[in-house]
């Protein structure tokens, strides 16, 4: 066919593909997320979704494709669709919290032990990790908790977004984003080193070491603010490490 | 070649004195090991139930993680992980069928057929290392020290992964024996010392260790040594407890093998971790001036 001949269209046609959102059949276009294409079938989303960019943990999605046994995960609106896949949402799934008050705690083993005892249900079947849409090292994050290093667990755990997938396949019947809450926060708040010099810095701005320099900020009209603004000393973008600005007053 | 180091959990909190003093030890002794950098807890009871073989998944899964490493070799320290490792193996190497089950179940893992070989401090030194090798290097001997060696059961049981012989045992002794100590045989050396009795009855395992130690004190040994942190729990920190409960119950220093070998090699007392032992362990030694 000669490039004289060939019709050129502008308007594209999207390629429909069937998919089963709780057991009904849809035809949507290949190209959208699965959250899309819910909403393209027409649903409207109430609850199960939040910040449509893969962060929050709202939108765990559970699929199966055609003669495959296993299950898949996916956050609805990070993961396209697959023709004849069967899916269903899976916003929110049922696990308990501990509670307690975080000042009584001391960032030891035997208290994530006390709170949470069905960490020691585990038995490392990994369908926590086989099925987290983060691949977040679930059993893995628990393991190193079962052994007592909260630091590690924390470490691991870092990208999870609580979506509760884990959870839902435990065979220990944890909750096991809970848990790994817990070790974070215990990490974070008394395991992890203090950056000292942050506490020098607090004294100097309670010292009023920075008092002057604001109140002349407060004391300018817009203009001089302005100004003074445009007119600052920037670091330059090749600095090293060793750079120090000129006027050095507030350092 | 180094080979894999396997811990478990226990020896990471609340065993940390058997962890230290072995590792120490292991190092003064020039054997080169490598603490596995994934692993799980073993499950640390091998499930009896012949058909349960979800619990055979987490033990299997170190093996695995020790495969991956390409080490042919495991080695441990706590002898319920090493019961559980090393049965769990046995079922690899041994039974097809489950070998077939496991593997399918595990989709994510290489396949496994038992191709480790997992040892414990043990019968690595008597196999391995040798025990002429092991004495070349005692530098402190310790003379005088009457020690009743503890097996308790899952070093000795199934005799499929046994280190010696269940019934007349002597691998405890002979290791005693090259640490200088003199050996004090008693006859429920290979009781059960209660075991997780400890939680859903902690009398019967209370009554269970009274008669334990007050054998191996009357059969003239003035401490213990043992391999295991549940036999610690029962047998060293339950005496606390014991003497509440029964009139006279005596004090018996407790120690882990390794804290006893680590001495011998001349090692500081910082590697043994002996706050967590029983006051009397750490003024014995003193005593004795081995410390």
């Amino acid at each position: 066919m000669s490039a004289e001949t060939k019709e050129v269209t502008t308007a594209v046609e999207a390629k429909l593909i069937p998919i089963y959102v709780m057991g009904k059949k849809y035809e949507v276009p290949d190209s959208l997320t699965i959250m899309k294409a819910i909403e393209y079938a027409g649903y409207k989303y109430i609850r199960g979704c939040g910040c449509r960019g893969g962060v929050c943990g709202a939108c765990s999605t559970v699929y199966r494709k055609p003669g495959d046994y296993k299950i898949y995960t996916g956050l609805a609106c990070q993961t396209v669709v697959e023709p004849e896949m069967y899916l269903t949402q899976l916003p929110f799934y049922p696990a308990i919290r501990a509670t307690y008050n975080f000042h009584e705690l001391e960032g030891k083993p035997e208290e994530i032990f006390e709170l949470y005892p069905e960490l020691f249900r585990c038995v490392a079947c990994n369908a926590c990790s086989k099925v987290c849409p983060m691949d977040v090292e679930v059993m893995d994050y628990v393991s190193a908790l079962k052994r007592g290093d909260i630091v590690e667990a924390a470490k691991i755990s870092f990208d999870c977004i609580q979506c509760g997938l884990c959870a839902s396949r435990c065979y220990g019947e944890m909750p096991q984003y809970h848990i790994a809450q817990l070790a974070r926060r215990l990490a974070g708040a008394y395991l992890t080193p203090r950056a000292e010099h942050l506490k020098t810095m607090c004294a100097n701005i309670d010292g009023g070491r920075f008092k002057e320099g604001l109140d002349s900020l407060k004391a300018m009209d817009v203009d001089m603010l302005k100004s003074t603004y445009q007119e600052r000393e920037l670091e330059p973008a090749t600095a090293g490490e060793d750079w120090a600005p000129k006027d050095s007053t507030y350092l | 070649m180094s080979i894999s180091y396997y811990p478990g959990c226990t020896l990471k909190t609340k065993a940390k004195n058997l962890e230290t003093s072995a590792l120490a030890a292991m190092k003064e002794l020039g054997i080169e090991v490598e603490e596995l950098d994934r692993w799980n807890c073993c499950g640390a009871v091998y499930s009896l139930a012949d058909d349960d073989l979800i619990h055979i998944i987490a033990p299997v899964r170190d093996l695995i993680r020790v495969k991956e490493r390409g080490h042919d070799t495991v080695i441990t320290l706590c002898s319920m992980c090493y019961n559980t490792l090393a049965r769990a193996n046995e079922l690899m190497k041994t039974d097809e069928e489950k070998r077939k089950t496991i593997n399918m179940f595990m989709d994510e893992e290489q396949d496994y057929a038992g191709e480790v070989r997992v040892v414990h401090l043990f019968d690595y030194l008597r196999d391995d290392y040798g025990w002429d090798k092991l004495k070349e290097k005692i530098k402190k001997p310790l003379d005088g020290l009457k020690v009743g060696p503890y097996y308790g059961c899952t070093l000795l049981r199934p005799k499929e992964v046994a280190l010696d012989r269940p019934d007349s045992p002597s691998i405890f002794e002979k290791f005693l024996e090259i640490l200088g100590a003199e050996v004090s045989n008693f006859p429920l050396a290979t009781q059960c010392c209660g075991t997780y009795q400890a939680i859903g009855n902690p009398d019967a395992a209370t009554k269970i260790s009274y008669e334990i130690l007050t054998d191996a004190v009357a059969h003239g040994a003035e401490a213990l040594a043992l391999t295991c942190p549940l036999c610690d729990y029962n047998l060293g920190k339950r005496q606390n407890i014991m003497k509440d409960k029964i009139e006279g119950a005596p004090e018996v220093p407790v120690y882990y093998f390794t804290q006893l070998l680590a001495v011998a090699l001349g090692l500081p007392a910082e590697d043994c971790h002996f706050e967590l032992n029983r006051e009397s362990a750490v003024n014995l030694l003193k005593e004795k001036s081995y410390i």
